[in-house]
């Protein structure tokens, strides 16, 4: 073997290593917290804040203990019911939003958009209130409907994936036959599932991990979610780590479930309609 | 089927200067097979789109079958459009695809399954017919778009562009089905290509454009023997006829050291004339204009010589293009000369109108 070569060898060798223990680091710092949580959720509530990462002796009664202290199963369904109903609509109404301001002709069709790019700047946090006071005259605040019914993000996501469909499709649908309605539902969603699987995934990941929305909507235990839950669960047993830990660990796991699920349709999202994080 | 005329049709796209097809006033007979062609952006897709009602017109009317349908919708046009990249539905089959409109129309189902398969048989499709689009080549592709557009038994078909997607030799095969299929239907069509060889050998009449103004629209013959301006001079026939700007002297014009003579009522009028040769009007050999071989393009039955013309005995920068046999080509850099077939010269006036 010649010394170029090998030294072409030494030099990609080295780099892969560098690039590998970067990536080793970054992984690390990602996954450190979740496994210090885990740890925790096992340790003994005096031995919560020793430096160690595997207890001596497990303490599984914790877990126990959130069953035993909140309605777990009855909070995941509550959780489970609004991130569903609040993913349907969102794929449903941000699609057909997103379809018209993509590319139904309507007089003030762009100043709208920007009006409604506008309201995304806004925080929750300013607008809070005045949506409290709307769900109030509705008469919905502590029911169901407070947490269904509002947010629409994804119309804009939507939008620009429809602006990357080719145009021939729905002239072709449209002399077809096709009313707006069939071009929209029977043409130009079915090529919307990666748009769709990064909304769905988001909203999802969205109301399940919400807090503040449900904390001003919602005083029941019956209707409440999982973080309300948990934050009732430190209100009251305020030195309790390990309970609320893994309680925590409880929470994350349809999460992981839901990714797992969708991992591969996901990242094909991400990567098609280029909207990684937000 | 029915006849299709535009009557002054215009669009204008709004923020351009010049309206993308202008004043066109053209008619296409019941049963037709007319082809729109001339260099890109020249209205071609513009004027096919206004005819289908995915193209608003802005002044004129557009009538099918002597019906109004300037602000009609689309759908209910009854044309049915072939697109250049198909546009086929990628999430529903061949079948599918091709009974779509039928479905949205709400034809009984047996009824669509039967005329899917009438389609299917015409074009060699039944094998594919439970097939996605992206299962499919290029040329299927092609045949599914041509179904999707008979299985309508529309009045009119409407072509843009189909068949430049495929390969050179597909291409010609298709093109061929294309209009033994048309003929055999007699389906009034108006057919889009830049390509001139598609619009000489397919259209019953062909229709060129040039900046969204109509040059002319005759039979492919009438149009190559009797070009009505230099551009359309200039534009039908490969390689493109030789265009010569020559000031009038003695009621002739000299083309190197070789004077051909001009037409008296030409002459008696202007100072100056276009005169058009096609490569293959040239007797090559003999005498006539003297030319120095620069390129020597064999294409197996013929040659074409690039070169340019020789003036007492020197080379002058003006360019010749001349058709030779395909036995024994004269060889790059040699001279020879180029005799004009008398009554194959085109005179056009400096402003383009044909003259002669």
């Amino acid at each position: 073997m010649s010394g170029l070569t090998e030294r072409v060898i030494k030099v990609n060798v080295v780099r892969a290593a560098a690039l590998y223990a970067a990536l080793i680091v970054v992984a690390w710092c990602a996954l450190f917290p979740m496994l210090w949580a885990l740890s925790g959720s096992l340790k003994k509530e005096a031995g919560v804040s020793e430096p160690t990462l595997l207890p001596a002796h497990p303490q599984w009664s914790n877990y126990g203990l959130v069953f035993a202290l909140m309605p777990f199963w009855r909070m995941l369904l509550n959780t489970m019911l609004y991130a569903g109903c609040v993913t349907v609509g969102q794929v449903f109404f941000c699609s057909l939003a997103g379809y018209a301001f993509a590319r139904l002709p309507f007089r003030g069709r762009d100043t709208l958009f920007l009006l409604y790019l506008a309201t995304l700047m806004v925080p929750l946090t300013v607008t809070v209130i005045p949506q409290f006071i709307l769900m109030r005259t509705f008469g919905w605040t502590d029911t169901p409907w407070a947490m269904i019914i509002p947010g629409l993000f994804g119309t804009y996501l939507m939008r620009q994936f429809f602006l990357t469909l080719p145009t021939d499709l729905e002239e072709a649908a449209i002399l077809d036959g096709c009313s707006p309605w069939q071009v929209y539902w029977r043409i130009m969603l079915p090529h919307t599932k990666p748009a769709v699987m990064v909304l769905a995934v988001l909203t999802w990941v969205n109301v399940w991990n919400d807090f503040l929305w449900p904390l001003v909507m919602i005083q029941r235990k019956d209707i409440a979610t999982l973080t309300l839950g948990l934050v009732w669960l430190q209100g009251q047993y305020v030195s309790r780590w390990p309970v609320l830990m893994a309680a925590s660990i409880l929470i994350l796991l349809p999460l992981l479930g839901v990714y797992a699920f969708a991992q591969r349709a996901f990242l094909r999202g991400i990567t098609v309609t280029g909207f990684g994080g937000r | 089927m029915a006849s299709v005329s535009f009557e002054h049709a215009t669009r204008r796209y709004p923020g351009t200067a010049r309206p993308a097809v202008d004043d066109l006033d053209l008619t296409v007979d019941d049963g037709e097979f007319l082809v729109l062609v001339g260099p890109s952006g020249c209205g071609k897709s513009t004027a096919l789109r206004m005819v289908a009602g995915l193209e608003t017109v802005d002044s004129g009317r557009i009538r099918i079958g002597g019906r109004d349908v300037t602000d009609i919708d689309p759908k209910d046009r009854d044309t049915a459009m072939v697109f250049q990249n198909y546009a086929l539905y990628p999430h529903m089959t061949v079948a599918q695809n091709m009974g779509f409109a039928l479905k949205i129309a709400k034809m009984p189902r047996a009824q669509i399954r039967a005329r899917v398969l009438d389609a299917a048989r015409l074009l060699d499709l039944q094998p594919y017919l439970d097939r996605k689009p992206k299962d499919l080549s290029g040329g299927q592709r092609q045949r599914v778009a041509m179904g999707r557009a008979i299985v309508r038994h529309p009045q009119v078909f409407l072509m843009d562009e189909p068949l430049s997607n495929l390969d050179a030799k597909l291409r010609v095969e298709t093109r061929n089905e294309i209009a033994a299929l048309q003929r055999r239907l007699g389906a009034t069509t108006v057919y889009v290509t830049h390509d001139q060889v598609e619009a000489m050998t397919m259209g019953d009449r062909v229709a060129v454009l040039r900046d969204g103004v109509l040059q002319q629209c005759a039979p492919p013959r009438a149009l190559y023997r009797d070009p009505a301006n230099v551009f359309v001079a200039g534009f039908i026939g490969s390689p493109a006829m030789n265009l010569f700007t020559l000031p009038i002297r003695d009621h002739s014009v000299a083309l190197g050291d070789w004077v051909v003579a001009v037409p008296r009522d030409i002459s008696d009028n202007a100072a100056e004339v276009i005169v058009g040769i096609r490569p293959e009007h040239f007797d090559v050999g003999g005498v006539g204009v003297e030319m120095e071989v620069d390129v020597v393009e064999e294409l197996g039955a013929d040659t074409y010589l690039y070169g340019r013309i020789i003036k007492s005995d020197s080379v002058i920068s003006q360019p010749v293009v001349a058709r030779a046999g395909w036995r024994d080509p004269p060889a790059r850099g040699s001279r020879l000369h180029l005799r004009p077939e008398p009554d194959r010269v085109h005179f056009f006036a400096p402003d383009g109108r044909r003259l002669r």
